[in-house]
């Protein structure tokens, strides 16, 4: 019925870019749980998820990256999303996943955020 | 203020299937636009339908396997409010019964879902949750 998430990973020097494009659903979150989960254990210890081509989510999709934030809690790293429609950073703010990971506008704010220092 | 006519309500039967609130989602966005609602809050309206689809799909129980959508569009001249109704014939839950969802509880929780009512609340102007043994209505409204 709908197309599968198509995701894109730019491995960059302490940071990697997962680049969404179509609907977050169950299999969307799973698939970007997947490939987070196989950078964490490459040893990236930061995210960024690139939204830009994400113009729906849903709520099933939103608990898996639910579970990608609670595991890089626990490996002290850091998470990011950046390019949300303004309907998804609402609806990640009545979720609160704000406090959890960072929300910001476009690719550099987010890279500049959470790239590690020199 | 003069009271509001119903200029428009549009019908949809849903099986209860995989993908099914894509469909859902399609009508609502065709439905609001016609209403008149912003770009910004017609994402906000088919967020919510798709919402209130999952929750059903996965809580119902309906035996009938069907959900009902009636969008209706009230104003007096123009189109001023959109309220869609999502129904189904399951057995029905108490939403006073509902915990809210939190973030730090989750983050610990084996089960990170939960999260549709609290997501359609926040898009939505009004929400009403009807729910008995004959099922469920989910009613949410959204103004210009």
């Amino acid at each position: 019925m709908t197309e599968g998430l198509k995701l894109t990973v730019d491995r960059r020097s302490g940071l990697a870019v997962l680049y969404t494009d179509g609907y977050i659903n169950n299999q969307g979150g799973e698939e970007i749980a997947r490939a987070a989960y196989e950078l964490i254990d490459q040893g990236y210890t930061r995210l960024l998820l690139n939204l830009h081509g994400t113009k729906i989510i849903n709520s099933i999709g939103i608990s898996i990256l639910i579970e990608i934030i609670e595991r890089m809690l626990q490996i002290d790293g850091r998470l990011g999303f950046c390019a949300l429609t303004p309907t998804i950073e609402k609806t990640f703010h009545i979720m609160g996943l704000a406090q959890y990971a960072g929300i910001f506008p476009d690719e550099a704010a987010a890279i500049a955020a959470l790239a590690p220092g020199p | 203020m003069s009271e509001q006519a119903i200029l428009r309500e549009v019908r949809l039967l849903l099986p209860m299937a995989p993908d099914m609130e894509t469909v859902a989602s399609q009508a609502a966005t065709a439905v609001a636009q016609y209403a008149g609602l912003s770009t910004d809050q017609i994402d906000e309206v088919r967020m919510a339908v798709t919402e209130a689809c999952i929750n059903a799909f996965e809580h119902s129980r309906a035996a009938d396997k069907t959900l009902e959508l009636t969008f209706t569009v009230f104003g007096t001249r123009e189109p001023e409010r959109l309220c869609i109704a999502v129904r189904d014939r399951g057995v029905g839950f108490v939403p006073e019964r509902v915990e809210e969802p939190r973030i730090e509880t989750k983050l610990k929780a084996e089960r990170k879902r939960g999260w549709g009512i609290k997501i359609i609340r926040g898009l939505m102007d009004d929400v009403t949750i009807r729910s008995g043994a004959d099922g469920t209505t989910v009613v949410m409204c959204k103004s210009r």
